[in-house]
């Protein structure tokens, strides 16, 4: 029978009743397994605590840094307030534009590509209850960790500008429709894009056009120049300046939507036309989402089933690549070589390299524009802070890389991991190729972004020699932390590679990646205060000594040493200890 | 050839693998037979060296696979029930990466390929991906991963699946070919005929326990079913076959 037909057939027409028990029988078997991966087996002991005491205390962190710098807005008279209302803007957008993204990616997975949608459609499932139910788990996915980032933030406007209960309900009020927003916008882009595109190369098409809307965003939220906020200077006159933060910044966002609802009710004049915006939005892309599905979602299904990429794959280049890596024997040529080519060949992977480009792109262009020479008399002093912060955004980056390309090698290996197990491979020899294939292109970058922006800020070679020991030491350390958390944390059920960092496992990385950045950079800070503060106009200047250099690096290397190798033993441990799924 | 003793695995308190004592023997074709989760597959897992046994130990060809991996893991040939392999690997690629996996490269390494690949109708393929692959097509390029390296005891598990009647047929002569030059083959099968015509022994297991061992003949006799083939032994044997008169009776 034609597959259409069969389609269109289960696709007749929906009732409230049906729908909603079909959202909740469909949902009911993810909630089930979410919770069960949460508290499975012997792990329960120690996942559940770890969990909540992760959360809570990026929660109180988030929350306490949020309070501090609102608070501090909150005394500079006029302006102030004026700022804080435009940075929850500026927050929500960004969050919108992740989320957007996001759930471009979600949809695919959850509409198109689960392994359960074959045994979903053999069933007469309500089709409205069907796209109800992926909706929500395409929310579910992708909204959770920007909620985590979110709710701190909106917990510290309430702390600081009052708002009493009643806040509370209307964040609830707004979140729902501009978290509900992106995942109808996001599900329906994605629906279009499998009915265009041929079959399966949807998903790397997908994969290519969220990196590049992501690049765009970066790119854009650089050009709009944010820095212009904080230099008043730059405007006319104070009435310039004050138009301009009282102007919505994005009028047509939902995320602009949501701030000034907020805002509004916290200054006392909450104006429910915006509410109103945000739920009739909400309610038209979901109606609009669920036409759509309706008409193209039988049809597109079947497409997204159909045809896999082939073709000849042998080429020059890979037997190059080969007779370069035979010097490390070959256990672990085949292992890199293999890794390499799964890597290229996969759109959603090779295309988080465009976003590295752009990343170093903007890094680099901000430490260029940097106006810190702007003002002779404080530059020098000025300069010698920027090294500490340019660690620590080189170390933030290399993180979020590692994050991205280390955190996920374990997972990916999935259910082909039987076929390693059952070899000789060494579990070492494992651990060491995952290791090295993602710390020397790591380590490639961060020497790149180091050297690259020291000679801009035009650093003396104790300092230069200094951040590149110290980036190195770092990426070496960072790329054992994802490797270890990535082996003690998989997720083998998604074939997403952009999927696995934004699992739990990946957000105690990123927490215990940025908990060592913090201790290099206060150990360097506290060894070269004397430094520092020669660069103050009333000092006498002068360059770093030996001495506070070698106090600096050896307390660099201790800490990175510290960091790296015990979880590089806790991964070598990990897998001969942990199972193969089936 | 491949000595299982005590061998016991448990998952939290249910004991899916309890205390299994066999022998496959040098040149023997070996059959592994029992319901839905008796255990055959975790006890294959253990043999293959994917899962630890709780108890007991695995020995191939003398070397044990929990304590000496490299040497024993180096003699088999493993055959998984579900054809899971990297989708954006060539066919050839990926024999290649697994005889590298095994320390084997070379010419020699590269006509096996091509052999193995010809053996099975795959040559047309052999520079496709895998993701282009069918069920089948994908069972066929496991099997020859599996005897890439020249193993000396092959473990498989559910050989059969997906396999066209031509390729089953290819699969038999394989696996008489194997055994006949010295090879060793533990097959866990629910196909009865397969079992039945090809194993020179069988062992029947059923709640992680060996109920019953030996050649055909051996089996009938432990069953107290003499002349009756195997599906009669084999429920006779894990209780099914009650169920069966059940079914008769309530047919009417």
């Amino acid at each position: 029978m034609d597959a259409d037909a069969v389609d269109a057939r289960s696709f007749a027409a929906s009732d409230p009743i049906s729908a909603g028990r079909t959202i909740r029988v469909l949902l009911q078997p993810k909630l089930l397994s979410a919770l069960g991966r949460g508290v499975s087996g012997r792990t329960l002991g120690r996942r559940i605590p770890t969990l909540l005491l992760s959360a809570a205390g990026a929660f109180v962190l988030l929350f306490l840094v949020a309070t501090r710098l609102l608070g501090g807005l909150r005394e500079v008279p006029e302006v102030g307030p004026l700022l804080a209302s435009k940075l929850l803007g500026l927050a929500l957008l960004l969050f919108f534009g992740i989320l957007l993204l996001s759930n471009l990616i979600a949809a695919l997975s959850s509409f198109f590509l689960a392994r359960d949608l074959a045994t979903v459609h053999e069933a007469p499932v309500d089709w409205f209850g069907l796209y109800g139910a992926r909706l929500l788990e395409t929310l579910a996915g992708s909204s959770w960790m920007v909620l985590l980032m979110l709710l701190p933030v909106l917990a510290a406007y309430q702390s600081v500008y009052g708002g009493g209960p009643l806040f509370y309900g209307l964040v609830l009020l707004t979140l729902v429709p501009y978290l509900l927003i992106p995942a109808a916008l996001g599900s329906a882009i994605t629906l279009v894009l499998v009915r265009v595109f041929p079959a399966r190369r949807t998903r790397d098409i997908l994969a290519f056009v969220s990196v590049i809307a992501g690049a765009l965003l970066v790119v854009g939220l650089r050009v709009l120049r944010p820095e212009r906020l904080v230099n008043p200077e730059g405007f006319r006159n104070l009435v310039d300046f004050l138009e301009v933060l009282r102007a919505p910044s994005s009028p047509w966002l939902p995320s602009e939507w949501m701030a000034q609802t907020l805002i509004g009710h916290l200054e006392g004049g909450f104006d429910p036309f915006w509410l109103w915006l945000l739920w009739s939005t909400a309610a038209a892309l979901v109606a609009g989402g669920a036409w759509l599905h309706f008409r193209l979602y039988p049809r597109g299904f079947t497409r997204a089933q159909q045809g896999a990429e082939s073709g000849r794959r042998g080429s020059a280049l890979w037997t190059a690549f080969a007779r370069l890596l035979a010097p490390l024997g070959l256990e672990r040529r085949e292992m890199i070589l293999k890794d390499a080519r799964l890597f290229f060949r996969d759109a959603t992977q090779w295309s988080q390299l465009l976003v590295l480009g752009v990343l170093l792109f903007v890094y680099v262009y901000n430490i260029q524009v940097l106006p810190i020479r702007s003002n002779e008399i404080m530059s020098r002093f000025l300069v010698s802070m920027v090294v500490f912060l340019n660690l620590a955004l080189a170390g933030f980056i290399l993180a979020a890389v590692a994050a991205r390309f280390v955190f996920p090698a374990y997972s990916l290996e999935g259910r082909t991991l039987w076929l390693l197990r059952s070899s000789p491979l060494e579990p070492d020899t494992f651990v060491w190729s995952k290791y090295w294939s993602g710390a020397v292109p790591l380590l490639v970058l961060a020497l790149l972004l180091t050297l690259l922006t020291n000679r801009i800020l035009a650093v003396g070679p104790g300092i230069m020699a200094l951040s590149l020991v110290s980036i190195c030491a770092l990426t070496l350390a960072l790329v054992a932390q994802a490797l270890a958390w990535g082996v003690a944390m998989p997720r083998f059920e998604t074939g997403n590679a952009a999927q696995i960092p934004t699992s739990l496992g990946g957000m105690l990385f990123m927490l215990g990646a940025l908990g060592t950045l913090a201790a290099v950079l206060v150990s360097q800070f506290l060894a070269l205060r004397g430094y520092v503060r020669s660069g103050l106009p009333w000092r006498e200047t002068r360059d770093p000594t030996g001495v506070e250099l070698g106090i600096a690096l050896g307390a660099t290397l201790a800490i990175t040493l510290v960091t790296g190798v015990w979880p590089y033993l806790v991964a070598k441990r990990r897998i001969r200890e942990v199972g193969v799924p089936g | 050839m491949i000595r299982l003793e005590g061998l016991t695995k448990r998952y939290g308190s249910f004991t899916a693998v309890d205390g299994i004592d066999l022998e496959a023997r040098r040149g023997e074709l070996f059959g592994l037979l029992g319901p839905n989760g008796a255990g055959k597959t975790s006890t294959l897992r253990m043999i293959a060296g994917i899962l630890r046994p709780d108890a007991g130990r695995v020995l191939v060809d003398g070397f044990d696979v929990v304590g000496d991996p490299y040497r024993a893991k180096a003699r088999l040939g493993y055959i998984p029930d579900r054809p899971f392999v990297y989708e954006k690997l060539t066919g050839t690629e990926l024999l290649r990466f697994v005889a590298g996996l095994y320390g084997q490269q070379g010419p020699e390494i590269e006509d096996r390929i091509r052999e193995l690949l010809a053996l099975w109708d795959l040559e047309g393929w052999a520079d496709e991906l895998v993701e282009a692959y069918s069920h089948g097509m994908r069972q066929k390029l496991i099997i020859s991963s599996a005897l890439v390296h020249r193993p000396r005891a092959l473990v498989i598990d559910e050989p059969m699946v997906g396999l066209d009647p031509r390729a089953a047929r290819l699969l038999k002569d394989l696996l008489r070919a194997f055994a006949d030059s010295g090879g060793t083959a533990l097959i866990s099968t629910h196909t009865l005929e397969f079992a039945e015509a090809l194993c020179d022994r069988l062992a029947v297991i059923a709640e992680g326990r060996i109920i019953a061992l030996g050649t055909m003949d051996e089996l009938r006799a432990q069953a107290e079913s003499a002349e009756s083939g195997l599906e009669q032994v084999f429920l006779r044997l894990t209780g099914g076959e009650s169920q069966r008169e059940l079914m008769r009776v309530l047919a009417g």
